[in-house]
């Protein structure tokens, strides 16, 4: 099999021992997953670390005297599926077949043993490792695992080895539609050992404390024939059609039909039901043979990468050393949005924060904001009635900016406009000590600008949430042009100690996130004013696999946010962004969303919304549409990295992943711009190279 | 016969266990497990074993180390219950006695039942002496040697044998290596029997390469030593001396829990009753033959019984040195190989980890307790560091003719 010469496996090695099993069950021989690291690098299988595995198991099963075979892991993990840098260097569709085989090859040693065979599910356990886990006759979990998943479909690929026939097979469609599809589509959530155990995944289940020592005793009791295991045979008439479609939705509603995987893995759910185990091992390999040479996958492989390490290293940080303490947060702004962060600083920190406003009744406000949702977290009992008491004795309200004088940071969170951000930094700077961190979340003002009048304009940092601030991981940090690193590596290390990813942004309009949406909507806007329905529009859009279309985002965002930040962009690149018409009329009839619920839970678009749109004419087909939206992301990608807005269009992608949402088929953006031939049309180039996010050039 | 206790609440010993003993030392079985880990291990199969027992019902975990550092610190008989999963509101603490830990654990809580102030009490002990070496971190009050309150020696145990050996010439090197064989060999035939395995927790363990094995039987005994091969030993303690590793306990890693409780407590619960508590006593010695200490003990626990030697049909004593059970067994007239002394064998074949060790003297003689009604009286006995001797009376439940039954 050839591989990418870059590609060095960190091999996963199969040891074993030999273990005397209570009650005189005789030997059990335990096979432990071990790659020589500890969890903070989780145990994969790549093609060495497999035909380890495959040999252990060949000697193993070859010795006539044992009574059963266990496989385990290192602590914390079990394994946690295929090493997907192994998979994304493989070259061409005979060597993915090949890759697909193998697993199926050694897995299916443990399954067809003729001695019992066990999987003792010690810690997180995902796609490849859960396989090979289904392989085994049987199976214990231990309590404390916190990750039990099939992820496949979350990267665009299907569980290729077993998992999408052997789970349909044990658990019923509808169990498997939830673990294959519903799961992995739902921001890939993970299931603990406790529901992996209710869900029938396991056998047994175990507290951590002796996990394996009960898991040879129950293997014991297994082998000799005092303990039997109960599964349920699952309904294979017609709930299995009906889970299928559920499926089916599910992909729909998430993927707009824009990503293969889902589907293909509904494919061979659907087909379960009928073939045998190794009908449909066959048609898995074929299946993943496609996928690992689909660009679709090649770009979810990217988009994981930035998401698990590129947004945990932040690219042009400074040394986190140089970060100041910081003990106490002012916010300037009582509204919703200072809310919020008030919150979100008050829990992850906890530290007192401080929020000023004009007068007592909007400080009132806002401290009973923080005071609601404290109580909505106690409710949830995702806090403690002592770190609720805490989290509200935390966060106190004041009507000057005397309360800040003590302050290490101060954020301010009032009306988007310049004039009025540049006061509240000057009457800041009069108040505040002189290391004093003040920072910005403006989502489009030049941060610059806000700093020039001031004694210490080095001391002022962008940092830009998204809306919800609990929910959205994304914060762009922006470095002005006098903004110093101590300033910006603070502004690191509270966006770290909550919890969010960030990214290194210069000081251009309205940054990466909304710089981009907005362009994308200016487009969107533009095909309504010329007429284009706006449900043609969102759906043109939405079907790239967009978690949503930019008149659903505009519900979300708020039109006015949104406006605003057009007008921002329009000023400085007016030849191409527009104020778009239908968007200040929405705007100056107070609608705060586009969409409305009409008959049968359908979100249909607010009547009255449509009768702003006055264009004569057909407007755009669908084609037309998407075609002038994508180009128009490329032209203006090219455009943000040419400025040196961020320092690698990794970052640009990053940003969409985290800060809009934007799917990993699509790698963010550019791997779909390049795949589609749209940056080359439109720039001349691609944005990465062939190979970076999509399948190699042989 | 039995002393009137205070508030007449008898306390028993429920069950008890033990992990397997592993050699210390990085080759060791568990050179990579932790201290409080073993423990953990051992309450939880007690508890597993013992479902009767509602564990909010349980008063308090004693549990003992001798060095109380690292994972033996940090007031281990709390962090044992929380890391065994007993509820919050169960309490615990820690307790050191060097070598009668466990023992001491035990007659605490007896003490503390007996008074009525527990029903039941988890006690236990440990000593990873791989992890954790005999001294390790010790600072000696200079005035020990300044004022000459100890001999050096007393600090060293092999050298406090050694002295015992000057006390006792008589008790020569021929006699401690012939005693050690037999332990060996008793030890051996009693695993054959599977008198000792019933009581041992498995622990897993994982091996330098990664990969996780089972430790399910002990690991220090050499079945089928002979005195030709221990005469071939050297003798570290002193040049020309008479105690080698063949005839001592070695350093041992491992763990003992047990349950004790009031009788009355264990009735109502439906727990076993395995050994009843009659009387116990701690003495000092001279700490420079702190081997002696079982004498003393002995006699003091007798007379509170109002026993004699006489009336003991099985005796557990720890052999930290052959020496120091020749001079035990001389000074009560038991020959050397008493088939009421140690029946199991020993810490010679099995191992000391010190705090622990107490625990497995009660565990071996309740399993003899079982399968001899005609004994009614046994005792479990240990010598010290620093010149000690502790001694545990114990009546058997089923004694034949047993009118408390």
């Amino acid at each position: 099999m050839s591989v990418d010469a870059s590609f060095a496996e960190v091999v996963t090695h199969a040891r074993t021992r030999d273990v005397m099993m209570p009650g005189g069950a005789g030997t059990l021989v335990l096979v432990t997953l071990d790659n020589g690291h500890d969890h903070k690098l989780p145990t994969t299988l790549g093609p060495a670390g497999l035909a380890e595995l495959g040999a252990t198991l060949d000697a193993v099963l070859a010795r006539p005297e044992i009574a059963a075979v266990a496989v385990t892991g290192k602590p914390y993990v079990f394994c946690v599926g295929a090493d997907l840098k192994g998979v994304a260097a493989l070259q061409d569709v005979d060597d993915a077949r090949a890759m697909g085989a193998l697993g199926h090859a050694v897995f299916g040693r443990l399954r067809a043993a003729s001695v019992p065979t066990f999987a003792f599910v010690n810690g997180a356990v995902m796609g490849g490792g859960l396989e090979l886990a289904l392989h085994c006759h049987s199976r214990t979990v231990s309590s404390g695992v916190a990750a039990v998943a099939l992820p496949e479909t979350f990267l665009g690929l299907v569980p290729g080895w077993g998992g999408a026939t052997i789970v349909p097979q044990l658990l019923g469609a509808e169990r498997a539609v939830q673990l294959i599809i519903e799961n992995p589509l739902d921001n890939n959530r993970m299931l603990h050992g406790r529901q992996a155990y209710d869900l029938g995944l396991a056998d047994a289940i175990f507290e951590p404390a002796d996990f394996l020592e009960q898991s040879i005793a129950w293997a014991a009791g297994v082998v000799l024939g005092t303990t039997t295991v109960d599964r349920p045979e699952p309904d294979r008439g017609a709930a299995w059609t009906s889970a299928v479609a559920r499926g089916r939705a599910v992909a729909d509603a998430r993927r707009h039909g824009a990503a293969p995987a889902p589907y293909r893995a509904l494919e061979l759910i659907e087909a379960a039901r009928d073939r045998t185990p190794e009908e449909g091992f066959s048609a898995e390999v074929d299946v993943l043979a496609d996928l690992m040479m689909g660009d679709e996958f090649r770009a979810g492989v990217y988009a994981f990468d930035l998401v698990q390490r590129r947004a945990k290293r932040p690219v042009g940080a400074p040394d986190q050393a140089l970060a100041r303490p910081v003990a106490k947060i002012g916010i300037v702004g009582a509204g919703l949005m200072a809310g919020q962060l008030a919150l979100l600083l008050a829990r992850r920190l906890l530290v007192p924060v401080v929020m000023s406003d004009l007068d007592q009744v909007r400080v009132e406000h806002g401290i009973g904001y923080v005071h609601a949702e404290v109580a909505k977290l106690e409710a949830r009992s995702q806090v403690t009635p002592d770190l609720a008491n805490r989290l509200r004795s935390l966060v106190t309200g004041v009507v000057d900016l005397a309360g800040f004088a003590d302050a290490d940071l101060v954020i301010e969170a009032v009306f988007e406009e310049l004039a009025i951000k540049e006061q509240v930094f000057a009457d800041l700077e009069k108040i505040v000590g002189p290391t004093c961190v003040l920072a910005t979340n403006t989502s489009a003002l030049s941060v610059t600008a806000m700093a020039a009048g001031l004694d210490h304009p080095e001391r002022v940092v962008g940092l830009h949430f998204f809306n919800p601030v609990a929910v959205l991981p994304l914060v762009e940090i922006v470095r002005g042009e006098r903004t110093d690193d101590p300033t910006l590596a603070t502004a690191f290390e509270v966006g770290k100690r909550l919890r969010k990813s960030c990214i290194l942004v210069q000081d251009a309009p309205a940054f990466v996130v909304n710089r981009l949406l907005t362009r994308f909507l200016g487009e969107a806007a533009a095909a309504v004013d010329a007429g284009t329905p706006i449900e043609v529009v969102d759906h043109a859009l939405r079907s790239l696999g967009l978690p949503m279309g930019p008149f659903e985002l505009l519900g979300l965002v708020g039109p006015a946010v949104a406006l605003h930040v057009a007008e921002t962009l329009h000023v400085a690149f007016p030849d191409r962004f527009t104020v778009s018409p239908v968007l200040t009329r929405l705007v100056e009839a107070g609608k705060r969303s586009v969409y409305v619920d009409g008959p049968g839970r359908q979100r249909v678009v607010d009547p009255e919304v449509a009768a702003l749109q006055t264009a004569e004419g057909s407007g755009w087909t669908a084609h037309e549409v998407r075609a002038r939206a994508v180009r128009a992301l490329a032209e203006e990608i090219r455009l943000m990295l040419d400025e040196g807005v961020v320092a690698d269009v990794r970052d640009i992608d990053l940003a969409m992943l985290l800060g809009a949402g934007w799917p990993f088929h699509l790698g963010g953006i550019a791997p779909y711009l390049d795949r589609t031939g749209t940056s080359e049309e439109v720039t001349g180039n691609r944005f990465l190279a062939p190979g970076v996010a999509s399948v190699p050039a042989t | 016969m039995i002393t009137a206790l205070p508030t007449g609440r008898r306390p028993v010993f429920v069950d008890g266990v033990r992990t397997p003993f592993g050699k210390a030392g990085p080759a060791g079985v568990y050179a990579d497990v932790r201290a409080d880990d073993l423990v953990v291990k051992a309450v939880r199969e007690l508890l597993r074993r013992n479902p009767s027992l509602p564990p909010e019902r349980i008063d308090d975990v004693a549990i003992a180390a001798t060095t109380q550092i690292g994972d033996q610190g940090l007031t281990i008989g709390r962090t044992v219950g929380l890391l065994a999963g007993l509820p919050r509101s169960v309490p615990g603490y820690a307790i050191d006695r060097m070598c009668a830990g466990a023992m001491t654990a035990v007659t605490t809580a007896c003490g503390g039942i007996a008074l009525g102030a527990y029903d039941v009490v988890v006690a236990g002990g440990v000593e990873h002496m791989g992890r954790h070496p005999m001294g390790e971190g010790v600072d000696p009050n200079p005035r020990i040697l300044a004022e000459r309150l100890v001999d050096p020696s007393a600090l060293v145990m092999g050298q406090t044998a050694e002295n015992l050996h000057d006390r006792f010439p008589h008790l020569g090197k021929d006699r401690a290596d012939a005693y050690a064989v037999a332990s060996q060999a008793k030890f051996a035939a009693a695993y054959a029997r599977n008198d000792i395995q019933p009581d041992l927790v498995p622990v897993a363990v994982r091996g330098s390469d990664g990969a996780w094995g089972l430790s399910s039987v002990d690991e220090p005994p050499r079945p089928g030593t002979s005195t030709a091969d221990l005469a071939a030993l050297e003798t570290p303690f002193r040049p020309d001396g008479k105690v080698t590793a063949g005839n001592s306990a070695g350093l041992t890693d491992g763990a003992s829990a047990c349950l004790v409780a009031a009788e009355e407590t264990a009735r109502a619960l439906g727990l076993p009753v395995r050994m009843r508590l009659v009387s116990y006593a701690y003495v000092g010695v001279e700490p420079e033959v702190m081997g002696v200490g079982p004498i003393p003990a002995t006699e003091k626990a007798l007379g509170k019984a109002g026993l004699t030697i006489d009336d003991i049909g099985l005796i557990e004593i720890n052999e930290a040195f052959a020496v120091q059970v020749l001079a035990f067994l001389e000074h009560f007239g038991l020959a050397d190989d008493d088939p009421r002394v140690n029946p199991f064998g020993g810490a010679i074949a099995v191992g000391h980890p010190l705090a622990a060790s107490g625990i497995r003297l009660m565990n071996q003689l309740s399993r003899q307790f079982e399968a001899r009604p005609d004994v009614r009286y046994g005792m479990t006995t240990m010598c010290i560091g620093i010149g000690m001797g502790t001694t545990v009376i114990w009546e058997n439940p089923t004694a034949a003719g047993d009118d408390a039954a």
